[in-house]
């Protein structure tokens, strides 16, 4: 029975005693709401700050700048990942290829400049290799209407069988300009070091931000999630927007294996396998729901950071297998899934 | 195409003329050179059972819907829309019957979205949010949090909020598909206000409803569709509603009255034998204790408003909800239901509010959704037959005027009216003892009604005790012999019913009993 009339909407606001009352009471209301869209990020930056003080209490040194600075440095090309796998996410599909094309871009990366393709020429040229894939995966979606899971594993294991053919052994990247690049870094406020990788990885992410919230093609990202049909029906541009997000997603994914040859200076066709796994934990734990509508960008790159930070712990616990990661990561997710679950059938 | 020439010549010239609009599905003809012609400053409603074609015009008219021949002209240019992108940018706005909004974005998102307000670096959101409230207070509801997210909101809520989304780019065209079906009386009002204040702005509004007072209230002109044709368009001060309704169904109006003479005549005994008790049957927080018989062969209406406990009395004494108070008793034995199966083992058949949505299986063929209850009442290790699959479809494809071409159909492409027989068709197939029907009509045509309606009344005549409820009082006063009023979870009283009442009988006794609190004040 859900016969509520419109002034019964406020369940959280308290009886009003007064029209003066009434309005702040309101207004609180409001901000609560708003709270509630953003509750599964702050989740997640909360589990953050958790993680930061379990180790600022258990170690010294890890609250430092150096160890923080290092978190993004290391893990620039996974934030990459995560913000393409957001705009796909968000629409309601996956996207299982993107660590395979990251090894396919940073495996190209290597194997061109190992020919003497100048680095100017390479660098857009792997990212475009990505969109391309992208592309593919959006037509087989959206045109052919495959499922998502399985156009994307099909992208995936063409990916990682063309590393392959490209390069079956490690190539290093030994090219000077590229290596310049790479190395090259800042000190922000004299303590904090930012790379070339971490640089880019910031814009994507600002872009990215700025796509999905202040752009038509964002908003029917949203709409998207939210109900295809009804998309649809809003007379957005769906067709348009379901294949964009999978070149986006590939886009990210190229020049996350930029990002990835800069990183590790070398090409080798087995680099990021499971990674889109990664990719897609630190969406979910940033609170993006798997069914799609729901999410922001910003809490994937705290999914990011969370995913990071337990990897730090473990180095620092030192005694501990580093598979432990992993046992860490598989609880938060589930922990957080059974938290979204729960936020949807309050709402429902 | 109409018959009926239409008097007073308009000197307005026309917004919107559909002319031989054809449209087939699957080589099935849906429209058949269908005319339509919208006027600024009118409301025209568009008329017709389900399945006559109203909501592929409508599709049509928004470019949902591909056309096969005809054009629409748009202030006199051949403009056929290809999108609803399309349309709107012709000015063509439509709500769509089932909501077409998007849940986890906010009420500002939704009405903006594909047209926010864009500054020098992209949406403006500011600008975007003040232009969604101006369209809220528009319609009246500046109740709404423009912030909140759409899933927070009731559907009525979110109707008229797909209402202001369409309004906010002032079309010269508004489409209203079914837009009062999830709204209480008084909301329902407000929209209809709302649609007569954008007339009077020189709108043209094509309205289509399956409230025939709604449509009499607000509309100057109306075309009638039956099977995908235009049969009839009149001036609403024109014409009554025999007319209207025997135009819709192309059956008498006879037979509507026919019923309910045949059904005062029966006449339910009081001796008649008592199947389903129950002894104050309650639920915290749902309904208070309350007692009922139900007996062979009579027809027991709830009436109440929506939230007053009708519902949760079905599905306490069908055991789809769990009582934490009181007993059931069945031919005189205790029962304790545990859900719909145990129910259907009991020969309790139950249709819940939605069933429609949530019993379908819009994959499975009509015959194989018929069969469902039959085949899960029997075991699943006894597979029914062919032969008998064929002989329960037979029986209750002609007592519920289904097509036979339909039977291998998947259930999901038949229109609404029809799954709801289909569904009543499943029920009827497990031979129940109790039946009970929860808003077996609601939302559906006149014509696919009146089946469901004989049904019942022939399946009491056969000895089951049928529980019917229903929004329209009409509908309970017509078929049942007695009635059930109940108010704030609360029985307040039963009918025995006969000549002398009426709805306004229930209406006051409900009425005598309000104490200040506001009709669906459920929560």
């Amino acid at each position: 029975m859900a016969a509520v009339a419109p002034e019964k909407r406020g369940t959280e606001a308290p009886p009003v005693a007064g029209p003066q009352r009434g309005r702040r009471m309101s207004t609180i209301a409001r901000r609560l709401r708003i709270d509630r869209r953003y509750m599964p990020v702050v989740g997640t930056f909360v589990v953050l700050a958790l993680i930061l003080s379990v180790g600022g209490v258990r170690y010294d040194n890890f609250l430092s700048t150096n160890v923080l600075a290092n978190l993004f440095i290391n893990n620039s090309f996974l934030i990459v990942l995560a913000v393409g796998m957001t705009f796909v996410i968000l629409t309601g599909g996956i996207d299982l290829s993107v660590g395979a094309v990251l090894a396919l871009s940073a495996v190209s990366a290597a194997y061109l400049l190992d020919a003497g393709v100048p680095a100017a020429m390479v660098m857009p040229a792997v990212v475009l290799i990505g969109s391309i894939i992208g592309f593919l995966i959006g037509v087989m979606v959206h045109v052919f209407d495959v499922q998502p899971f399985i156009a994307t594993l099909a992208g995936m294991f063409f990916a990682r069988g063309l590393c392959f053919v490209i390069a079956p052994v490690a190539i290093p990247i030994t090219d000077e300009t590229f290596v310049a690049i790479s190395a090259w870094d800042t000190w922000v406020g004299g303590q904090w070091r930012v790379t070339t990788s971490v640089m880019i990885a910031l814009a994507v992410v600002a872009l990215a931000f700025y796509l999905l919230h202040y752009t038509q093609f964002g908003r029917t990202v949203y709409a998207i999630g939210g109900g295809e049909q009804s998309a649809q029906l809003m007379g957005l541009p769906v067709a348009r927007t379901k294949v964009l997000v999978y070149v986006v997603s590939g886009t990210c994914a190229g020049l996350g294996g930029l990002l990835f040859a800069m990183y590790s200076r070398s090409g080798y066709s087995l680099t990021g396998v499971a990674m889109e796994l990664d990719a897609i934990a630190a969406v979910v734990i940033g609170g993006t729901l798997l069914t799609g509508g729901t999410g922001f960008v910003l809490g994937s790159v705290l999914g990011v950071l969370v995913l990071g930070l337990i990897q730090t712990i473990i180095t620092f616990e030192g005694t501990l297998s580093s598979w432990w990661t992993k046992i860490v990561i598989g609880v938060l997710l589930l922990i957080f899934v059974v938290l979204q679950r729960v936020l949807t059938l309050r709402r429902t | 195409m109409g018959p009926q020439a239409v008097p007073g010549g308009h000197a307005v010239a026309p917004v919107v003329e559909m002319r031989g609009i054809t449209v087939e599905y699957s080589g099935v003809r849906v429209l058949d050179a269908a005319d339509l012609t919208l006027r600024p400053g009118e409301v025209h409603a568009l008329m017709g059972e389900n399945g006559a074609g109203k909501s592929t015009l409508i599709g049509a008219l928004t470019g949902t819907v591909p056309i096969l021949a005809g054009e629409v002209l748009v202030d006199g240019v051949p403009r056929t829309p290809t999108s609803v992108a399309r349309s709107r940018a012709e000015g063509i706005a439509t709500v769509f019957q089932e909501s077409h909004l998007s849940p986890s974005l906010s009420v500002a998102e939704n009405i903006m979205i594909g047209h926010e307000v864009r500054g020098r670096f992209g949406i403006s959101w500011a600008k975007s949010r003040e232009r969604a409230e101006a369209a809220l207070a528009a319609l009246g509801i500046e109740d709404v949090d423009p912030r909140a997210p759409l899933e927070t909101l009731s559907p009525a809520t979110k109707q008229l909020v797909a209402v202001a989304r369409a309004i906010v780019l002032e079309p010269r065209v508004l489409v209203l598909d079914e837009p009062t079906s999830s709204l209480d009386g008084s909301e329902a009002t407000r929209l209809l206000g709302v649609v007569r204040r954008l007339r009077d702005q020189g709108v043209a509004v094509l309205f289509v409803s399956h409230f025939l007072e709604q449509v009499f209230e607000v509309s100057d002109r109306m075309t009638v569709l039956r099977g995908g044709r235009v049969v009839a368009e009149f001036r609403t001060a024109q014409v009554d509603r025999a007319e209207l309704i025997s135009k819709m169904i192309g059956e008498d109006i006879g037979a509507l009255q026919a019923l309910h003479s045949q059904r005062l005549s029966h006449h339910y005994g009081g001796s008649a034998q008592v199947t389903l008790r129950a002894t104050s049957i309650g639920r915290r927080g749902a309904l208070e204790p309350t007692d009922l018989d139900l007996a062979r062969g009579e027809v027991v209406g709830f009436a109440g408003l929506r939230g007053s406990g009708r519902t949760e009395l079905a599905r306490l004494m069908s055991g789809v909800e769990r009582a934490d108070h009181g007993e059931l008793w069945l031919d005189g034995h205790r029962v304790q239901l545990r859900g719909p199966a145990t129910a259907l083992r009991h020969r309790i058949a139950v249709s819940t509010e939605n069933l429609r949505h949530e019993g379908i299986v819009a994959g499975l063929t009509v015959r194989e959704n018929i069969v469902l209850a039959l085949q899960a009442l029997r075991g699943w290790t006894r597979p029914l037959s062919r032969a008998e699959q064929d002989a329960v479809v037979e029986t209750y494809l002609d007592a519920l005027h289904l097509s036979h071409e339909d039977v291998d159909r998947p259930a999901g492409e038949l229109s609404g009216g029809t799954q709801q027989k289909v569904m009543l068709a499943r029920l009827l197939a497990t031979r129940p003892h109790v039946l009970i029907l929860d808003e077996p009509t609601r939302g559906i045509d006149i014509a696919a009604k009146l089946d469901i309606q004989r049904r019942v009344a022939r399946l009491a005549g056969e000895g089951v005790a049928v529980v019917f409820i229903s929004s329209e009082l009409e509908e309970v006063v017509r078929l049942s012999d007695r009635i059930v009023v109940l108010k704030d979870r609360e029985k307040i009283g039963e009918l025995s019913n006969g000549p002398g009442i009426t709805v306004d009988t229930i209406v006051e006794m409900i009425a005598a009993e309000l104490d200040g609190r506001a009709p669906g004040d459920d929560g």
